[in-house]
């Protein structure tokens, strides 16, 4: 009987971690249920075959959500923005929550596609968009990314376009950036040991070092799981007497990091890549241990520029928050579809293969000016990658300031 | 090598080590007394974290900022409240998972306690979502200057109170009517019973103390590695586990020993060898001690009667 009792409060167990799962994933169709959410709203939306189902999957919950909350809400704006502008284009767009995890995210594109989506804005972040674009490139839909940069995304996929930078062309820009500036004489390097991304950025950061002769002192690793403490990594920078320290890492850990050189009184440059993007905004992160962090990002939210101050009112009053460079590029990528759907007379009716085979055509051949960029206009090559200029931009007074 | 630098690698060891060996003192009682590998403890720890966080966050805006009540009042109040409320999930967990598997197989219970474990993770990713806060350490982020070394004040907190929660639990289990009966049901549960002891409550006290030094134990943890996510505890947990099976799991004072010695390898393997094997030096040590003593360091050597 006991036995019995014990069985049945297992299998309980069981179902309540379930339901906890369950429940999780649906906190965001809660709180990010703002303008329209998902597909489902079926309100405003245009009936079928008036407009082009654009399908995403990111990180809606879990630990990486503030990208994937961005990109959507990013994206959502854009679609709002199209539809009460009127117009042929239109789009029906939907996100589904892959929790930055791959298995998740084949299952949120196969959902999409059950759904019918004609063109897709791939995964937010690269592990799963490996996973995706792959799916992209059988199922013959169109894919441009909004943030996943590893050149893994696009590697192979005639079919699959970025809206960022590449991992490797980050390292790349970086390593310039830092030797043109003149922003330090002996770097050091930290960077994680399991990311794809991460590691992505350090390899081509270190070959163009070396290229350029800019003085690499050493480097360190960590992982996910050694994240918590950083002051081995610390000493031994202050002790090869690094004066900048590049960190190609997401914000998290570049933030116990800041605190840990702060603790220990060592105060050497910092300078991050695109991921460091949201420590501001962390609760409880003291913002001026951020106080001159250097970071190359493609976006800028205190850019005085119509159409960037537009968007980021827009996203304030919507969502509370400033927007990060995920929501800008989610949103460059919803109207540099536009533009390539216009420039390719696409209508809503066609099937994804004719869309597929029309845009990419179309692609390549496109100038794009968004938030993200310089005026110069963004573009695309027939690989996927884009050419656009990064912005130096450094955190003063709580802020991001551009550097030049 | 400079011994300065040594020195600190050996302080920041001590330090990492002492959080390790508060986790781990609270595995090694649930151990030695209820024989059970009790995986929750790890998310138990975070929870706490969470606690203290809201509630210095909550108190720390009536006080005047700068002021010595300002200083005093949140961080300690958010330390009894992270164990209050760690403690009451301790005993409630006890009594909901395990208390009703006393007779179930070990097995039974070891999955149970992971389930528990991911129940812990889910629920505050739920209440809390998964974007990270950051802790304001309990006793600020100077240091101390010792010649030409800085120790943090964390780290002297986190050293101090951890000796300090050794002794106590050493003297509680030595001398008392409850410390006696705990060690009577660790060493016979049976027989225990029959003298007269009350085993259910016995271990259900063992549950509150333990998670009432994993409130500590997140605390102090969060105050030295600031980053609080819903899967904080889980690395952390399993890193004092190994420290309790490596000091002996069941010996209070083998879970000092093993934290502090993890502790201290695992800065000195990063520092001196790689840091992209500091996890596997760690567990390789592990391995060593346990193909040499299988029962720990300080573990006893039980032999098994034929």
């Amino acid at each position: 009987m006991k036995k019995l009792l014990a069985m049945l409060m297992a299998v309980a167990m069981c179902f309540t971690l379930l339901t906890a799962c369950g429940n999780s994933s649906d906190t965001p169709a809660e709180t990010g249920s703002a303008p329209a959410e998902t597909g489902d709203n079926t309100g405003e939306t245009p009936a079928d075959g008036t407009a082009f189902k654009l399908g995403g999957t990111g990180p809606l919950t879990g630990g990486a959500s503030i990208y994937g909350l961005a990109a959507q809400r990013g994206a959502q704006i854009a679609v709002d923005e199209i539809r009460e502008a009127g117009g042929d284009i239109q789009f029906d767009l939907r996100y589904e929550d892959d929790v930055h995890v791959a298995e998740t995210a084949v299952n949120a594109y196969n959902t999409l596609k059950g759904w019918g989506m004609q063109i897709s804005l791939g995964s937010v972040t690269s592990t799963p968009g490996i996973a995706t674009s792959a799916l992209n490139y059988e199922d013959r839909i169109f894919a441009l990314t909004p943030s996943a940069s590893s050149p893994d995304v696009i590697a192979g996929k005639d079919n699959v376009y970025q809206m960022c930078f590449s991992d490797p062309n980050q390292g790349l820009a970086s390593a310039q950036y830092i030797y043109e500036q003149g922003l330090g004489e002996s770097v050091y390097i930290i960077w994680k040991n399991d990311d794809i991304y991460s590691t992505g950025i350090k390899d081509q950061f270190m070959a163009e070092a070396e290229a350029l002769g800019l003085n690499v002192v050493g480097d360190s690793t960590f992982t996910e799981d050694t994240q918590n403490d950083f002051t081995v990594q610390l000493t031994d920078a202050q002790q090869k007497g690094a004066d900048l320290i590049f960190l190609p890492m997401y914000y998290q850990p570049a933030s116990l990091i800041l605190t840990q050189a702060d603790q220990m009184g060592y105060e050497p440059k910092f300078f991050g890549v695109d991921g460091m993007d949201g420590i501001l905004t962390m609760e409880g992160f003291d913002a001026t241990l951020a106080e001159g962090v250097m970071l190359l990002t493609p976006f800028n939210a205190d850019a005085t520029d119509e159409a960037t101050v537009a968007f980021v009112t827009k996203y304030q009053d919507l969502y509370g928050e400033t927007p990060n460079q995920f929501a800008a590029d989610a949103y460059d990528c919803v109207y540099a579809l536009k533009q390539a759907l216009e420039t390719a007379g696409c209508t809503p009716d066609m099937s994804n293969e004719e869309l597929c085979d029309a845009l990419m055509e179309v692609f390549p051949t496109i100038t794009f000016t968004g938030l993200t960029g310089d005026g110069q206009g963004i573009t695309w090559d027939s690989t996927g990658a884009v050419s656009k200029a990064p912005k130096g931009m450094v955190i003063e007074g709580g802020a991001y300031v551009g550097m030049d | 090598m400079d011994i300065t630098v040594i020195l600190d690698y050996l302080i920041r060891g001590l330090s990492l080590g002492s959080v390790y060996a508060i986790i781990a003192l609270g595995y090694t009682m649930v151990y030695g007394i209820a024989k059970m590998l009790n995986f929750a403890h790890g998310d138990v720890i975070m929870v706490g974290g969470y606690i203290c966080f809201f509630s210095m966050s909550g108190l720390s805006s009536h006080f005047e900022e700068g002021s010595v009540a300002a200083m005093v009042v949140p961080a300690v109040a958010g330390t009894l409240a992270a164990m209050v409320v760690c403690t009451v999930l301790g005993v409630t967990i006890e009594r909901l998972a395990y208390k009703p598997l006393r007779q179930a197989s070990s097995l039974a219970v070891l999955i149970t306690a992971i389930g528990v474990s991911y129940f812990l993770q889910n629920a505050a990713l739920l209440l809390w979502s998964a974007n990270p806060k950051v802790f304001t350490p309990v006793v600020g982020r100077g240091s101390l200057q010792v010649g030409p070394l800085s120790i943090s004040y964390v780290t002297l907190l986190t050293i101090a109170v951890c000796i300090v929660i050794m002794i106590a639990l050493t003297t509680f289990t030595s001398r008392g009517k409850m410390g006696k009966a705990m060690r009577a049901v660790s060493e016979d549960k049976g027989a225990a019973q029959l003298m007269g002891i009350n085993v259910n409550a016995t271990i259900s006290l063992t549950f509150a103390i333990g998670s009432a030094l994993a409130g500590i134990a997140g605390v102090l943890f969060m105050s030295a590695y600031p980053t609080l996510t819903p899967t904080t505890g889980s690395m952390p947990g399993i890193k004092a586990f190994t420290a309790a099976v490596f000091g002996g799991i069941g010996s209070i004072p083998g879970a000092l020993l093993g934290g502090l010695l993890l502790g201290i390898i695992e800065i000195f393997a990063g520092a001196y060898i790689s840091t992209q094997l500091q996890n596997a030096i760690v567990f390789a040590v592990l391995i060593v001690v346990l193909v040499v003593r299988p029962a720990g360091l300080l573990g006893k050597t039980i032999r098994e009667k034929v």
